[in-house]
């Protein structure tokens, strides 16, 4: 993977997340505050300024954009992809271009840093229900010699219906942990908006190919 | 969406130069900052206290930037956690070399960006220590999930630590004082109507022309049930009874209560719910010292109200009623 088509991934998130703002929101609004879309929206445009000036490897590219989450989002959603994602900059080589084991390393790093700082767990109705399944299928995949883009092409597909079924948990941790049962019955935010990402990623990657 | 606004992008920044044009001679904003500052910083030596959130609880949090107070308070977009690198502007402004004391609400969004900022202040040396304020009794509390939420009774611990570190008090004892506040501290709250976030533009939630939301959030978040609407009496009896049990406050105990409207509920009807506190404490065989009415702590436009307890002694109660000058509260301050 180039920093051009590390990029990209961004770009297309930046895209499918303002495409589906007022889709955040109202699943916000159900069992939180209304924001989500709003706030992701609002760092991830700015996020892709920061790629656009960053002419240097792919920790120093994606640092920028860690920085520009962490100082732009707000919210639990802005501390867990900020610092997660200095984490996943950390892991990667300062070079242009990465393997493809490097950078599912990376995302692995960013997953280890969010359940870390979140201290959610898999079923607790949040973005991890999301990241945990796909960081296990990804290091599995990618161990047993599978390309990236078989595994994102597979991974879009499975994501959205990790994100899907949150809709039958009751929330334990964030902010629509305080609705308790009434949390049930309404897809969590964080974790629809974490299946975009992988459909960016499988869009960047798609975009090599063609 | 009727508003009071030029953009719904700019809401927070204009809002935070209006308020030091209002309060010049109390707030300084921090250059390229959503940091409300003293104007005129503390004594080198003292603790510094900082406290913050998401904008839409106005007069909270730039409004207790003073004298007895905060020394800074760091304003988040509506309802959303400021995030570290603001925090971290806050803790800098706040700090006159005797360490800085954080006042978070629990939730998990402040938790999380309070504790970068922690960490980000610590690497430049800076003494940090935070305090997580969850007054709301509305929500369980649970080892499995975030815990209580922190509301109103927030203002409290403000005051509290803020007259103690004025005196001279060391980090460490003004983080016991902040904690035994928050040990005696119990709020819950309801919603007759919800508010509208600026960049949502449209109500958070719905309710019918009888309906009313218990246990509400100062989000705007559903609480735990929804109810026929009561009148005063039924509702503070309800509100007294859920913190007067978690607290186990008993005849004789002495407290301090905050009534608190969330941000369009008539200070005349928050005054009938002043009354009934007093009736019903008398009853209860309770000692209410004080009653703090107004808005302390809103949820934008939402019409509610929410009630606090806090559990006093001599010493907190001094503390609590100790000289404070600021755009929001202002006591025992003598002009001139």
């Amino acid at each position: 993977m180039d920093d051009a088509e590390f990029c990209q991934i961004w770009r297309n998130f930046a895209k499918l997340i303002e495409e589906n703002r007022e889709y955040l929101n109202s699943l916000d609004a159900a069992i939180g505050d209304a924001d989500h879309g709003t706030n992701m929206a609002r760092g991830m445009a700015k996020a892709i300024e920061s790629c656009d000036g960053a002419n240097g490897g792919l920790r120093e590219t994606s640092k920028a954009i860690a920085m520009a989450m962490l100082s732009t989002v707000g919210g639990a959603s802005g501390a867990l992809w900020g610092s997660g994602l200095l984490k996943l900059s950390a892991s990667l080589p300062e070079t242009r271009s990465c393997s493809e084991r490097e950078f599912v390393e990376s995302v692995d790093a960013f997953v280890t840093s969010v359940h870390d700082r979140g201290k959610a767990n898999l079923g607790d109705k949040t973005m991890l229900d999301v990241f945990l399944p796909a960081r296990d299928r990804l290091n599995a995949g990618v161990a047993a010699g599978e390309s990236l883009l078989m595994l994102a092409n597979e991974l879009v597909g499975e994501t959205a219906a990790w994100a899907a079924n949150t809709k039958d948990l009751i929330a334990l941790k964030g902010r629509a942990a305080y609705l308790g049962e009434r949390s049930r019955g309404h897809v969590d935010p964080g974790a629809f908006s974490s299946s975009l990402w992988f459909k960016s990623l499988n869009q960047a990657l798609e975009g090599k190919r063609a | 969406m009727k508003k009071l606004i030029n953009s719904v992008d700019r809401v927070v920044e204009e809002a935070l130069d209006g308020l030091v044009v209002a309060f010049p001679h109390y707030l300084s904003r921090i250059p390229n900052s959503h940091v409300l500052a003293r104007a005129v910083p503390k004594a080198s030596g003292k603790v510094g206290i900082v406290s913050g959130g998401g904008s839409g609880h106005e007069p909270a949090h730039g409004g207790y930037v003073g004298f007895g107070m905060l020394d800074a308070a760091v304003a988040g977009e509506v309802f959303t956690s400021p995030t570290p690198d603001q925090v971290l502007t806050g803790i800098k402004a706040a700090d006159h070399g005797a360490g800085v004391l954080l006042v978070v609400k629990n939730y998990t969004g402040d938790v999380m960006n309070f504790d970068i900022a922690r960490e980000m202040a610590e690497a430049e040396g800076i003494a940090t220590a935070a305090v997580t304020v969850n007054d709301d009794v509305a929500v369980e509390d649970s080892l499995y999930t975030s815990g209580r939420r922190g509301i109103a009774g927030t203002v409290f611990v403000h005051k509290i630590a803020g007259a103690l570190a004025e005196q001279g008090a060391s980090l460490d004892q003004v983080v016991a004082a902040a904690n035994g506040v928050i040990a005696n501290l119990a709020s819950m709250g309801f919603a007759f109507e919800s508010c509208t976030v600026p960049a949502a533009g449209k109500a958070t939630f719905e309710l019918a022309s009888d309906e009313m939301e218990m246990g509400i959030g100062i989000h705007g978040e559903p609480g735990t049930h929804r109810m026929k609407v009561e009148g005063a009496s039924e509702l503070t009896s309800y509100l007294l009874g859920k913190i007067v049990a978690d607290l186990e406050i008993t005849p004789d105990d002495r407290v301090v209560a905050m009534v608190n409207g969330m941000g369009a509920t008539p200070l005349l009807e928050l005054a009938v719910m002043a009354n009934e506190v007093a009736h019903q404490a008398t009853g209860a065989g309770f000692i209410l010292e004080q009653v703090f009415l107004g808005e302390f702590m809103t949820s934008l436009e939402m019409a509610g109200a929410s009630l606090t307890l806090l559990r006093v002694d001599e010493t907190r109660l001094e503390l609590l009623r100790s000289a404070c000058d600021t755009p929001a509260l202002r006591q025992g301050v003598r002009i001139g």
